[in-house]
């Protein structure tokens, strides 16, 4: 059964490496779990970035130079030598018991840039054995006050029925053998506060690390509910290390994980030839393949809400084809008009030109009296109901 | 999201052209503002890395800094944003003491008119606050010393975004905010947030629907670059990149004997990055001046000018707070005082919604769709009907009922306070709430308004066939807090704060 859904997701994602979820991608699927083209894309691991290129609607993310730069920058500083700054921020300003530390880099030794599935995927397998042993033997040995410090170790959780690998920044085991997950990020903390969408992003990011280290070692009361996130304080390159709880985050994550329409069952939905082969600059077929691709794309049903345009690759491809819903204009707004699914029909129900049905009645209600307050008071104002393009 | 607002959109997508929700202007537009379109670096903690800054659309001054990540090149910028800043800052007059219609003015001192900042979007006025907090501090003597101005615009700048937190103030606007206040376009509010593809609904170019300029605008970021203060990281890569580096490279190049051969590859080097940025900023700054003239061509809300009244007393206030030599804002606020502002916001805000809805129909129609207002014919008035006052025992007192029948879906539980927008200075009360199928026939007992004599003043008892429209949705919703003097904050807060000092640490913070 798993080697065929192996098959079908290899044929789906068409002979290429497959891209792989990381603590991003998961932190991104509790944010529209029920989309299931996104969430067969990502299980067969196709690169949706190059698909949305391929299709023409290429998404518009990527990270400046400059924010990358700053980012590696900070990362060494905190980093280097052993994490020897960081460790006495972790000691003195969060009273975090790592005396004497044993500090290990776990981090991938690979530098072929291989990348063909079997020989990647046998890497992954060692690095993730060799992390876990490692963690087991921090926490035995905590438990006779040791303490250790890892960066860069390899955890693996299931998302959707298939394994997932993610590396956490930093995963430290206190005396006593309790687990802290740690994050290097590089936006500041000004006086205590954090731009608020950046630190939800890493406090989601970091509760998947939270939960993959309490699926592998089955014993969720070992790893701590708050995480730490190390930031630049104010507007230096010093680094503070900050508690977040993320408890909350955890709870979201576990409900929607298990609520994952698991991919077998996604699979069945789907014709057995589906694929996303995308076809190589050179050979000349790309016109032919967009079609194709799109027709396939047809086959994933998608649920676009205009929060995807900052999470998914797919998201303008999925907004034109979402032209015309009232959840394409906000969440809030299809609420506010009774849930009503395209605007013609929310629009028609208003003016009583379309006739609700059973479960619509409450509403046309609703939009009824909506338009009815909305003509009256354009009528109290004496403006004229349509604005002309304004100069 | 309001019920109009989503109606509006959902219209506006059906016909491709922007939507009003609202019919009067409920911000406060300055003959003279200031436009400030502000660029950082990215990865960068609000590090600046252009501007384009000034009160006359043809003449915007361009300021950059060649190399964002030099901390003397950054104070270089705040000190000639603070020569642009400061003189317009200062070119309002304050006039101690009285106002000029001679009228008493206990609140201190009031400026005939105030400065206002507009900057693109929110981005803009976080840009600001930001900015303010990492000039504020300061010093202008000693290490770290800096131009006396630099720490005076800290402090300016802290007050405009600290203004535009509180609602109903027009002090320091951002453009995308003010615009959505008044249209709603066809698409989602993450969308309306870049200004140009906005302005592509509000303002299409002739021959082209809003949705059609929305789009194109979105599909070309090189020809619509995003308003900042983020630049887009293609254009970092291709463009940013290589302009920065060749400064560098000027002003690393050994000094020769032949210095000016060196000065000339900087100069060349530093305007080759003005021209990169100018015309980066040049499509916002054109955008900004659009969004004001659209603004302009809507007619004030009846109450805009009382809350600009507000925004000038705040100007004055702060304008003589600097003048007697107050010193910056501390970084955070104190519980007391954290809590007394955070209630002076409440207010604001209720007192905002309230006199929105009394301004503009469109606004009240979301009451009324809410259920908080209604509107209607009034089909039955007991004008002379007199009553007990207290529970009963007290002396008669004129308590007119008056019947409306509205189709809208009243939610008002009965004693709840309502007041009709065509008579403002009438208190009433909801006395009954008749459903009757397709229509609500609410009784209301009006308790002020009507003079001092046993029987109503003449017209000051709404008449049958009158039509109304009642609010529950009043500014005296949120009432005062009783909060401790801050010498008293309880213990459970942290005790009474230490009473903030500018210290050396502030003074010397490290900006890399």
């Amino acid at each position: 059964m798993q080697d065929q859904t192996e098959a079908r997701l290899r044929r789906i994602r068409g002979l290429v490496p497959p891209k792989r979820h990381d603590a991003r991608t998961v932190a991104a699927l509790t944010s529209n779990p029920g989309c299931a083209r996104r969430a067969v894309l990502d299980a067969a691991g196709v690169d949706k970035e190059r698909l949305a290129r391929q299709v023409g609607f290429p998404s518009s993310f990527g990270q400046s130079p400059f924010a990358i730069v700053r980012g590696n920058v900070f990362e060494k500083r905190v980093t280097e030598d052993e994490c020897v700054e960081l460790l006495q921020l972790l000691r003195e300003d969060l009273g975090i018991d790592l005396p004497v530390v044993s500090y290990a880099d776990l981090s991938s030794t690979d530098r072929t840039g291989d990348t063909s599935t079997d020989r990647a995927d046998e890497m992954l397998r060692a690095r993730y054995a060799g992390s876990r042993s490692r963690l087991f033997q921090a926490i035995v040995d905590a438990r006779g006050g040791g303490a250790s410090l890892f960066m860069h170790p390899l955890l693996r959780m299931p998302v959707g029925g298939r394994p997932v690998y993610l590396e956490p920044d930093l995963v430290a085991v206190q005396r006593g053998g309790s687990l802290q997950v740690i994050e290097i990020k590089s936006f500041p903390v000004i006086d205590g506060q954090a731009d608020g969408a950046k630190a939800a992003a890493a406090a989601i990011q970091a509760a998947v690390y939270v939960l993959a280290l309490r699926r592998m070692l089955g014993r969720p009361e070992l790893v701590s509910d708050d995480v730490v996130l190390v930031c630049p304080k104010d507007f230096s390159n010093t680094p503070v290390a900050t508690r977040v709880d993320v408890r909350r985050q955890i709870l979201v994550l576990e409900h929607q994980l298990a609520r994952l329409t698991s991919i077998d069952q996604l699979l069945e939905t789907l014709p057995a030839e589906l694929t996303f082969r995308m076809a190589d600059r050179r050979d000349g077929a790309v016109a032919e393949s967009v079609i194709k691709l799109t027709e396939a794309l047809g086959h994933l049903p998608a649920r676009y809400v205009p929060g995807c345009l900052s999470v998914c690759d797919m998201a303008f491809f999925c907004r034109q084809e979402a032209v015309g819903c009232t959840a394409a204009l906000g969440v809030g707004v299809r609420e506010q008009l009774g849930g009503v699914e395209t605007v013609a029909e929310a629009l028609g129900l208003a003016d009583g030109t379309v006739a609700p049905t059973e479960h619509q009645t409450e509403a046309a209600t609703t939009l009824r009296t909506i338009v009815r307050a909305y003509t009256s008071a354009l009528d109290l104002s004496g403006k004229p109901r349509r604005r002309r393009g304004a100069e | 999201m309001s019920a109009i607002h989503a109606y509006a959109r959902a219209r506006a997508c059906a016909s491709g052209s922007a939507t009003p929700v609202a019919t009067v202007r409920h911000v406060h537009l300055s003959e003279r503002p200031l436009v400030f379109v502000p660029l950082t670096l990215a990865g960068e903690a609000n590090a600046p890395l252009a501007a384009m800054v000034g009160t006359d659309p043809d003449r915007p001054a361009l300021l950059v800094v060649p190399q964002p990540r030099n901390r003397d090149l950054r104070f270089g910028f705040a000190a000639e944003l603070a020569d642009i800043l400061l003189p317009y800052v200062d070119s309002f007059a304050v006039a101690a003491g009285e106002a000029t219609d001679g009228a008493e003015r206990p609140d201190g001192p009031l400026s005939e008119d105030a400065p206002q900042v507009l900057v693109p979007n929110p981005g803009g006025v976080e840009f600001a606050r930001l900015f303010g907090r990492s000039t504020r501090f300061r010093r202008t003597q000693g290490e770290y010393a800096v131009k006396p101005s630099v720490p005076l615009l800290g402090r300016w700048l802290t007050f405009f975004a600290e203004c535009a937190e509180h609602p109903g103030s027009s002090m320091m606007l951002a453009a995308t905010d003010a615009l959505t206040l008044h249209w709603a376009t066809g698409q989602s509010a993450v969308e309306d947030a870049n200004l140009a593809v906005l302005m592509g609904w509000l303002a299409p170019p002739p021959g082209t629907t809003g949705a059609q300029a929305a789009r194109l605008a979105g599909k070309n970021p090189a020809k619509y670059p995003p308003a900042g203060p983020a630049t887009d990281p293609r254009f970092d890569k291709d463009k940013l990149v290589p302009a920065i580096a060749a400064y560098d490279n000027a002003v690393a190049a050994p000094d020769t004997s032949d210095s000016a051969d060196s000065a000339a590859l900087r100069r060349s080097a530093i305007s080759q990055l003005e021209s990169v940025l100018r015309e980066l900023l040049e499509p916002t700054w054109k955008l900004m001046w659009q969004a004001i003239a659209l603004l302009r061509g809507l007619p004030g809300g009846a109450s805009v000018a009382g809350r600009w009244e507000s925004d000038r007393a705040r100007f004055a206030g702060f304008h003589e707070y600097l003048a007697e030599g107050g010193p910056p804002q501390a970084r955070r606020d104190g519980a007391v005082a954290a809590a007394r502002r955070l209630n002076r916001l409440e207010q604001a805000q209720a007192a905002l919604e309230a006199e929105r809805a009394f301004d503009d129909p469109l606004v009240m129609a979301d009451h009324r769709i809410s259920g908080e207002a209604f509107a209607g014919t009034v089909v039955a008035v007991d004008r002379d009907r007199r009553i007990r006052n207290g529970s009963g025992k007290g002396r008669l007192v004129t308590r007119p009922l008056v019947t409306v029948r509205t189709e809208d879906p009243v939610g008002l539980a009965d004693g709840t306070k309502v007041i009709a927008t065509a008579r403002r200075r009438q208190d009433c009360y909801i006395h009954a709430v008749d459903r009757q199928g397709d229509h609500v026939l609410v009784t209301v007992e009006a308790r002020s308004g009507m003079g001092r004599n046993s029987t109503p003043a003449p017209g000051s008892v709404p008449k049958e066939g009158d039509t109304l429209c009642y609010s529950s949705v009043l500014a005296d919703r949120v009432r005062s807090l009783n909060l401790p003097d801050v010498s008293a904050t309880p213990w459970t807060h942290g005790g009474p704060p230490t009473p903030y000092e500018p210290n050396t640490d502030d003074a010397g913070e490290a900006w890399e």
